[in-house]
């Protein structure tokens, strides 16, 4: 389209807010400094010819997968021209490159690299981190099989060591050990490193990870015994080749098997690793990227949507008035802001964890791994809750954009499609919320034998002075104010303090009742994942309240002051029932909270637009006609759709 | 053969399934006219769906239409009528993959909204497909708030023709089914004016491509609208008039007309025509909303069936994940839902079918509660559905994001069903408008409509309930629902009347109170849902076990409901705290008995494996085996160009060639 003035009611909005989202933005990235080198980098990709291309939307599937590896090939060579190495720095090249889209290098990049440099002895890494780095070797990373997901230890591909030649043997016994999902497989990998269970000397040892060649370096083709191929057509990730992988009496030497921990010698003998705590650490990386990732999926869906409400208008407020933007209707309102608050208070808690995880990586590193197990705990539950949150808004955000939140040119359709696998991959949110309740029920299980603890759980030593009198513990009155953020914080502690206790001591009767530990467990396990949630839920209002006393602009503070009001109060206004039921707050309260929420969204609303603009999405980044950041939607809307691949062949034909 | 885990839960059924079916279809007859109708669809090739999920956009609009095109083979070769007993089973049989159907909305807005000239000329032609209809009614700009309408249509006495614009961007039709590459006609909905002034909304037909060539006629600019979420076998499309005449004839007239002198005439009542509008709302809930539910629970039940994950003791084998109570908390309250929701589309049929008979003999009086439930109940219903699928399909794990699990397409088709003919929001304030009233005429002694005399009855009051086994009780969570619907729609109604009297504006005072009045309307529905499914399972016959797992059922949706939205009961003490912890504790009860009929209760729903095309649905539970076969089948699979093009430098390290 040709060059457009802002669109008025957009110029509007950013004219009437109370604060500079520049400096907003600058809190977001970290410093004024993170945020003018992230948009030199941005200028780096937009400005390169080599990246640019049609829109995705009207390419098959096979094209989108072509045109992915066509850039994460150029991506390679020139990060290495641009001297860009810092990893933050590298994931906003490669997130700018592919628009915030899976590539097929991702797990080249992401899992095969850094587990060689985990987990490979220094003979390993000459011989396989130097072809990988220079894209001679193109890995894989394959653990997920048909049959087995989370759940690790029940995988079924197994490598058995054979001593009179000195390799393993691998096999997919089943339909259901063939590995499946790995990405990178179906067309674009070499190499795999594949988890398999260890047999040898007989006895099984357990997972162990093995490099494994699949596909004959020249020709491409699969190797003999291997059969590896793309399982199909997805939700989304249409530029990632999901594969699998199937081997039949496949044989690797013995130096294939990543021998940094545990060993498997010559003769067969096996050596043990010294701590499995270890793999603690990845984890909570990893899952600590993944709340960063609900913050900017969430946020770019709530950009879109936000911008298109200020645009659209429709219907009548006011008798014979112009029709109001819709941004203007309170249902509306009460549909997004909350999200806006969500999206804030999720970025502020993947920055939390973030920092901590670099904080106690240092002490890993010295062997010092006390603090893992709670980040551990943690990370899984607030990476199940801020996906499973995320998710949820980002739909949300669709259905508020009407009809034409559902036009893939809205952009959030894509956006959900890429979000959604993340509430499964690197662990079920389920199951990670009980993880998390593991947790919690332990640190219950040591206050009541008397003992301390520390950290995000302390809240639970109080229990210990409620037991001396015979009181239910959320009993002890809190006085809530409800204006005053500290005190929101206090009010969620309470519940989470109360959802707790209940589930362990639902958990402890059913014990009292049954036999098996695991049976009372799953009997009580609906419990333990709402008591999971109300910790998570505690933890984000706490990091966001947090938040508000770092931040030096009064302007800025207010806004955020009142995002953080909102989500609060938001989400005791839908979970009211934990809090009355608690006695936490009263009836009169609650009504007091939901009244609160409406003011607020009123207050939000003048800077809704600005909010937005603060998370700083370039156009292209963001991929939406509707949340164009000139805000000429309808216009753009007809340029798009002429491009579509069905106004290109004529239905005459047909006719 | 039949996997054995799928083949242990089947033998252990509390019930009939076969009786269980025919109660769904409405009679054991009526079950085997659907089954013959299926039978005949998916025998036939044409009507494949196999390779759906492996095709492009193009190709998915070229098999629709083949499709719709052999569809009027089939039926004259079976025999099937458009009035027969068979018709309204085949768009289930295609799985609503077809092209056309708006030419069916055409034709109905032609017969209701056409004189009876205009009928006579124009359904012959369409019945004979010498013509294919479309209906474009909304805009880019503007969708459910149809007087903001901007396409003008002006009659020129001259001519004795109606010109028609699109004077903006914005007034471009936008989404109507089958314009983009299809239709020769439509049905545009524009504003008239006769002498400059503007008379608002009419619909005329207006013919856009040419019945020789299929070229598009001067004046028009028509296209696809792109790719969307679903619905890629429709050609959804965009329509731009520039000064296109059309004779005055055009104009649908049997409400309104315009004389040859420009006189406008409205004749007739259009109630009828309005409570036409209304019933597509409801009759678009068994096919769209029920069905996609009903099959998500029927491959995600199965599918926990099969899938093993992890141990619940140890030293046993791995448990199917339907036994953990998380997955059944996910899961069976779904299937309850799909049940409520069926028999509560029962209950709104016959209410319809009773009001068509009352307007028929000009009795209009049933018209503004008809108008409240349907939009209510479609919000409602779509919502909760949608909600239902995605449960469903996130609850299959990763297998569930796979195109072959069946689920993904399930639910980006469904979550059209919360925007088309109406947006949720918009319903579920209409219907609200209608309570406030109801509530307001109750409270001054006026007679209201039967389903909201409860307004008038109620009374304060304590949930009488003891033990977790009186929550099991149908009269005691009624009266919960219906005491929060009261509740919430007095409340709303007082904090209006506050705030008009605080001297606010009305329409002020009602925008600050839509977050309430929305709640307050999906209370409503969601009682008379509860209300009408324990009603319902009274009626029912006691054998076969029929009833006695449908009680459960709706047990379980009644608890679910509260569990799920504690705060509204508790807030005024209804249910006090120690009365929510046996609501929770029945609740979770439940969850361990309804488990042991899962899958007889998704047999039930009687669909084939051709109709879930789902990887991990199929009614033999070989899961792995299928998603296998099936994905080597993908024409990703093929040797792409990308090897050769950006591979094959990338690993020979002569990047800088590219």
């Amino acid at each position: 389209a040709a060059a457009m003035s802002m669109n008025v009611d957009l110029r509007r909005e950013r004219a009437a807010a109370t604060f500079q989202p520049e400096l907003l933005t600058h809190i977001l990235d970290g410093g004024p400094e993170r945020t003018r080198r992230r948009k030199e980098i941005e200028a780096l990709v937009l400005n390169d010819p080599d990246f640019q291309h049609e829109d995705l939307n009207f390419l098959s599937r096979s094209q989108r997968y072509e045109q992915a590896i066509r850039k994460s090939s150029l991506m390679v060579m020139k990060l290495r021209e641009h001297g860009i190495a810092d990893p933050e720095e590298i994931y906003w090249f490669k997130s700018f490159v592919h628009r915030g889209r899976p590539e097929p290098l991702d797990l080249h990049l992401g899992m095969f690299l850094p587990t060689l440099l985990t987990q490979a002895t220094p003979e390993q890494q000459d011989r396989f981190f130097m072809p990988a780095w220079n894209l001679e070797i193109i890995g894989t990373y394959a653990q997920t099989e048909m049959g087995h997901g989370t759940h690790l230890r029940g995988l079924e591909t197994t490598a058995t060591y054979d001593p009179s030649t000195q390799e393993f043997i691998l096999n997919s016994p089943t339909v259901t050990s063939i590995k499946w999902w790995p990405g990178g497989l179906g067309k674009t990998s070499n190499h795999a490193i594949v988890l398999a269970q260890l047999y040898t000397q007989g006895q099984c040892k357990g997972l162990h990870a093995f490099i494994v060649p699949i596909r004959q370096l020249g020709t491409h083709e699969p190797l003999p015994g291997i059969t590896v191929g793309d399982i199909g057509p997805k939700f989304g990730y249409d530029e990632m080749d999901n594969g699998y992988l199937k081997m039949d009496n496949f044989r690797i030497p013995r130096e294939n098997m990543l021998m940094k921990y545990a060993q498997v010698e010559p003769d067969g003998t096996y050596v043990k690793p010294l701590s499995d705590k270890l793999t603690y650490g990845t984890m909570v990386f990893i899952r600590s990227l993944i709340v960063g990732d609900s913050a900017r999926s969430l946020s770019r869906a709530c950009t879109i949507a936000i911008r298109y409400s200020a645009v659209r208008h429709q219907s009548e407020l006011k008798p014979g008035e112009p029709e109001p933007q819709i941004l203007d209707y309170q249902t509306q309102q009460y549909k997004l802001f909350p999200l806006l608050a969500t999206a804030y208070a999720f970025h502020f808690v993947g920055a939390y964890i973030k920092d901590t995880y670099h904080r106690i990586s240092g002490d890993i590193n010295e062997g010092d791994l006390s603090e893992l197990p709670e980040l551990h705990a943690l990370t899984a539950g607030l990476k199940a809750f801020t996906s499973w949150t995320a998710n949820a808004g980002i739909e949300e955000c669709r259905m508020a954009c009407g009809g034409h939140g559902y036009s893939r040119c809205s952009g959030i359709p894509d956006i959900y499609v890429t979000f959604t696998p993340s509430c499964t991959y690197e662990g079920e949110n389920t199951v990670m919320m009980l993880q998390t309740a593991r947790f919690l029920v332990k640190s219950y299980t040591q206050v009541s034998s008397g003992q301390q603890v520390t950290g995000m759980v302390s809240y639970l030593n109080d229990l210990s002075r409620q037991r001396i009198q015979p009181q239910h513990v959320a009993a002890r009155t809190v006085t809530v104010r409800i204006n005053d953020p500290g005190s929101l914080v206090e009010a969620y502690k309470a519940r989470a303090a109360r959802l707790v206790e209940a589930a362990a001591k639902n958990l402890q009767a059913e014990l009292n009742h049954r036999k098996s530990k695991e049976d009372a467990w799953n009997r009580t396990s609906v419990d333990l994942v709402r008591a999971s949630e109300a910790h998570c839920h505690y933890v984000v209002v706490k990091l966001f309240t947090a938040k508000l006393a770092e931040v030096s602009n009064t302007a800025v503070r207010a806004v955020l002051t009142d995002l953080c009001l909102l989500y609060a109060l938001f989400g005791i206004s839908k979970n009211a029932g934990d809090f009355l039921q608690a006695g936490i707050l009263t009836s009169a309260q609650i009504t007091q909270v939901n009244q609160h929420v409406k003011e607020l969204l009123a207050v939000i609303r003048p800077n809704a637009v600005a909010l937005v603009d603060s998370f700083d999405f370039h156009d292209v980044h963001l991929g939406s006609v509707l949340g164009r950041y000139d805000g000429n939607v309808y216009e753009n809307m007809f340029e798009w759709a002429k491009k579509s691949p069905l106004n290109k062949t004529q239905a005459r034909k047909l006719y | 053969s039949v996997n054995p885990d799928l083949a242990s839960e089947r033998q252990t059924a509390s019930f009939s399934v076969e009786k269980l079916t025919a109660l769904l279809d409405g009679g054991a007859e009526k079950t085997r006219i659907r089954r013959a109708v299926v039978k005949a669809i998916e025998s036939d090739p044409v009507f494949s769906r196999e390779n759906q999920y492996f095709q492009t956009q193009n190709e998915r609009y070229e098999a629709a239409v083949r499709k719709a095109v052999h569809l009027q083979k089939k039926m004259h070769e079976m025999g099937w009528t458009e009035n027969g007993p068979e018709y309204k089973y085949i768009y289930r049989a295609l799985s609503g993959d077809v092209a056309f159907q708006l030419h069916r909305v055409f034709m109905r807005s032609i017969s209701v909204l056409g004189s009876d000239k205009q009928i006579a000329k124009w359904i012959p032609l369409a019945t004979q497909h010498q013509l294919i209809g479309s209906y474009a009614q909304t805009e880019l700009g503007h969708g459910t708030y149809l007087q903001g309408l901007e396409t003008t249509a002006v009659f020129d006495i001259a001519t004795q023709e109606f010109i028609l614009n699109t004077p903006k961007i914005s007034a471009m039709k936008w989404w109507p089914g089958d314009m983009g590459r299809s239709a020769t006609h439509t049905v545009v909905f524009a504003q008239l004016y006769i002498h400059g002034k503007c008379y608002g909304i009419h619909p005329f037909i207006v013919q856009i491509r040419s019945l020789q060539d299929h070229s598009l006629c001067p004046g028009i600019t028509a296209g696809d609208i792109g790719p969307k979420m679903n619905f890629e076998h429709v050609d959804n499309g965009y329509l731009l008039l520039k000064n296109v005449r059309i004779p005055r004839e055009n104009m649908l007239s049997k409400f309104c007309e315009v004389r040859p002198d420009g006189t406008y005439v409205r004749q007739g009542s259009q109630k009828i025509n309005y409570f036409t509008m209304t019933t597509v709302r409801i009759s678009l809930i068994s096919d769209e909303v029920l069905t996609p539910l009903m099959k998500a629970c029927t491959i995600a039940i199965r599918y926990s069936a099969v899938r093993r994950q992890s141990k619940l003791k140890p030293g046993e084998q791995e448990a199917k994940i339907l036994d953990y109570q998380t997955q059944q908390e996910k899961l069976l309250p779904q299937l309850a839902a799909a049940y409520a929701f069926h028999f509560i589309n029962d209950y709104l049929q016959e209410l319809f079918d009773r009001g068509y008979r009352e307007i028929q003999r000009t009795n209009f009086d049933m018209l503004p509660e008809l108008h409240a439930l349907s939009s209510g109940f479609k919000a409602v219903i779509t919502h909760h559905c949608t909600a239902g699928v995605e449960i469903c399909l996130r609850a299959c794990g990763g297998h569930g994001y796979s195109l072959l699990s069946g689920l993904p397409s399930l639910y980006t088709k469904i979550l059209a069903s919360c925007i088309y003919e109406g947006e949720n929001t918009i319903l579920l304030l209409q219907t609200a408008r209608f309570l406030i009233k109801c509530f307001m005429a109750a409270r001054a002694g006026q007679p209201v409509p039967p389903s909201v005399t409860f307004l008038a009855a109620a009374k304060p009051g304590k949930c009488p309930a003891k033990s977790k086994l009186d929550f099991l009780s149908p009269d005691i969570y009624t009266e919960a629902y219906q005491h929060v619907a009261v509740r919430l729609i007095s409340s709303t109604a007082s904090k209006l009347q506050d705030l008009i009297q605080s001297g606010l504006k009305k329409y002020d005072a009602w925008n600050q109170c839509t977050v309430q009045l929305v709640q307050a309307a999906k209370a409503h529905c969601h009682y008379i849902t509860v209300k009408n499914f324990a009603e319902t399972v009274e009626k029912l016959e006691t054998k076969a076990g029929i009833q006695r797992i449908m009680k459960h059922l709706c047990d379980l949706f009644a608890l679910h409901g509260i569990f799920s939205n504690t705060g509204a009961f508790l807030h005024d003490g209804y249910i006090s705290a120690a009365q929510m912890d046996m609501v929770t504790a029945s609740y979770l009860d439940l969850l361990a008995v309804i488990r042991k009929d899962a899958v007889p209760l998704v047999d039930a729903f009687d669909f084939t494996d051709e109709s879930l095309n789902s990887a991990l649905g199929s009614y033999d539970g070989q899961v792995y085996q299928r998603l296998y076969e099936w994905a080597q089948k993908s024409p990703t699979n093929e040797m792409s160009p990308a090897y050769e093009k950006y591979l094959k430098p990338l690993l020979h390290n002569t990047l800088s060639k590219l």
